[in-house]
């Protein structure tokens, strides 16, 4: 009899495993489907007008880090793409650790409020979500620009007499990436600390730990798991950012995803755009996984 | 040789909360705790047990009066100078390290040689016989063995004074009574003076050297468990400790006469109305009309293992 109804199980298991296929083909389709398209656009040749011709072609690749000297078709360094490439790590590298010198004192504040309380702080860090990015990029234009609020203020208080420029610098880019992504640094970092036992610390404490120590031996290592998924969540974007180095970092500050999209508009070179954006995926996956590698050194792999 | 203090508490007060509001869960208490002994805190819920023992770890501030330890005052310096160790009653250990890198943490945090820490925490490990567990996470661990590792944690950097707030009351009956003896047999082998708090009545009268009764924020009286069960100082420590029977009656000259007309024979010093304690142990069962007896009637019989209780 058990043996019944555990092959009724298993059949009724391979029933629901087949009525979610056309989901999961779905879903295959809608994740790949465009990422084959790009690579494949990669290897072509760029037509004239935008667009490819189909030709297979390395020039796409080759593009990223060459660019030929219009005089003797030779292949130099770009190194204007270095720069852009560089910029676009370093400054997603700074928003990560901006967001996370901000963003942990502030889920600790959140983390430890009565409940009740709780909820409404939750609240008020997500508002910035419900308006739209651009709005809020051109908000933040409005406060640090030349004549903008920022500006008039240290002025009228004498503290400069000059407007400080800040818009369409690399800080004016931070500025804009930590505002924007502090949100999703601390959620994780609140869910982490709010599963944290505050008695560890009297703990701690008790057996002669300083704050610091504290800190570093107790609290860090356990909101650890916290701390990872925050950083990835703003890492990734702030590395594919668009809006914000646009509007903020004005035409030269570009990022990758600036970059990219020059090449699928005046640019006209289509391989080279998909190219870069895989060669984007590619420095994404990368820093994933030695960051998470890193990351899970030495902690409990059933925590 | 007389015993030397260790730990010190003088008019000690605790409130929490301002103005009217705020409750005194420690008033005025003063008390000397000698080196080297079991003392037991012991008390009904609430009577702020707790709240002494986190003032002698250094968590908590007293509103008034100082605390001691070895004669130097003490009373402001923060928890991680005082060489004063806690067993948590939720053991606190760290999810992230091993059952040895717990039992380290305090000595690495005290920055000794890492050859001493090594050594340290094995004579622990075997001490609190956990040595084959020394890799594990304490996630891992029986709430016994959790125990364990949160007494060897508190006892290796070798306090002075180890604070234990009710270690055993999430463990059951049977390894309650396995961890009293093994508590007092680490108690003994390390000679280090033991501050153990509890409501049960029977676990303070077994392990203690010495019991401090509190009720209500005030220490009721202290003594060694004998003279806590045989020579209570008031009415409170008598109907804690132990079972006892009051009965109400009126002091006269070698004897107390009871509200029926019976007459107990009792040394005192007392005269008019007066409370009489008696433990169910002293009394005897005789015929009726025997020299000295209380008329009384057998209601009920309850059986109770090797022993039985007439009500
Ligand atoms: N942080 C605090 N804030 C306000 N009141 C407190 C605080 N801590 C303790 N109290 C109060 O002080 C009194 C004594 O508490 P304490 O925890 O010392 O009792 P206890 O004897 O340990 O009781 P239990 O046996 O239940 O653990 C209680 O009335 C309690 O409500
Ligand atoms: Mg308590």
């Amino acid at each position: 009899m058990a043996r019944a109804a555990d092959a009724a199980r298993r059949a009724s298991d391979q029933r629901g495993w087949l009525l979610s296929l056309p989901a999961l083909i779905l879903l295959f389709l809608a994740a790949s489907g465009p990422l084959i398209v790009v690579l494949i656009y990669s290897f072509l040749s760029p037509g004239q007008y935008g667009n490819v011709v189909w030709n297979f072609s390395l020039d796409g690749w080759r593009g990223i880090l060459f660019s030929r000297d219009i005089f003797d078709d030779t292949l130099v360094l770009a190194d204007a793409h270095l720069t852009i490439f560089w910029r676009s790590v370093w400054l997603s590298v700074m928003t990560t650790v901006i967001t996370f010198a901000i963003g942990f004192p502030t889920a600790w504040f959140i983390a430890t409020r009565p409940p009740a309380q709780r909820a409404m702080w939750l609240f008020l860090i997500t508002i910035p979500f419900w308006t739209n990015l651009l709005i809020r990029t051109f908000a933040i234009n409005e406060v640090i620009r030349n004549e903008g609020l920022l500006n008039s203020l240290l002025i009228w208080t004498g503290i400069t007499e000059r407007p400080i420029q800040i818009v369409y610098t690399d800080t004016a880019v931070l500025i804009g990436m930590a505002y924007v992504y502090l949100p999703l640094m601390v959620l994780p970092l609140f869910a982490a600390i709010d599963r944290f036992d505050l008695r560890l610390l009297e703990a701690g404490y008790d057996l002669y730990a300083s704050r610091g120590q504290v800190l570093r031996r107790i609290i860090l290592p356990i909101v650890k798991p916290g701390i990872v998924a925050g950083s990835i969540l703003v890492f990734v974007p702030s590395l594919g950012a668009y809006v914000t180095p646009r509007v903020l970092g004005g035409g030269k500050n570009m990022m990758i995803g600036n970059f990219i999209e020059l090449q699928f508009t005046q640019g006209r070179n289509w391989p080279l755009g998909a190219a870069l954006s895989m060669m984007l995926l590619l420095i994404v996956m990368g820093a994933l996984l030695i960051y998470v590698r890193a990351a899970n050194r030495g902690t409990d792999p059933h925590g | 040789m007389e015993p030397t203090v260790t730990i010190s508490a003088r008019h000690v007060v605790k409130a929490f909360g301002q103005g009217s509001s705020s409750i005194r869960a420690l008033d005025d208490v003063s008390v000397d705790i000698r080196r080297g002994e079991f003392f037991t805190l012991l008390g009904p819920s609430g009577c702020g047990k707790t709240t002494l023992l986190r003032l002698i770890a250094g968590f908590e501030a007293p509103t008034a009066g100082e605390i001691l330890l070895d004669g130097a005052d003490i009373t402001r310096l923060p928890p991680n100078r005082r060489p004063v160790n806690t067993v948590f009653q939720s053991y606190a250990l760290f999810p992230h390290l091993t059952v040895a890198e717990n039992i380290g943490f305090g000595l690495r945090m005290q920055r000794r040689p890492a050859a001493e820490v090594k050594a340290t925490t094995e004579r622990m490990l075997a001490l609190v016989k956990l040595d084959t567990l020394a890799g594990r996470r304490t996630s891992q661990l029986s709430g016994g063995q959790q125990q364990r590792v949160a007494l060897a944690r508190a006892l290796a950097p070798a306090p002075k004074v180890l604070l234990l707030d009710e270690p055993l009351s999430a463990l059951d009956l049977k390894l309650r009574k396995e961890m009293q003896i093994e508590l007092k047999r680490l108690q003994m082998e390390t000679g280090i003076t033991f501050i153990f708090v509890t409501h049960d009545q029977e676990e303070a009268l077994t392990m203690s050297d010495r019991i401090g009764v509190m009720s209500n924020g005030q220490l009721q009286q202290v003594g060694t468990p004998r003279e806590i069960y045989t020579t209570p100082m008031n009415r409170f420590v008598a109907g804690f400790i132990g079972e006892t029977n009051f009965l109400a009656g009126t002091a006269g000259p070698g004897a107390v006469v009871l509200q029926g007309g019976a007459r107990v024979v009792a040394e005192h010093d007392r005269t008019g109305a007066v409370t009489l304690a008696i433990r169910p142990e002293q009394v005897r069962i005789v015929p009726a009309g025997e020299d000295g007896a209380i008329p009384a009637r057998v209601r009920d019989l309850v059986y109770f293992g090797t022993t039985r209780i007439i009500i």
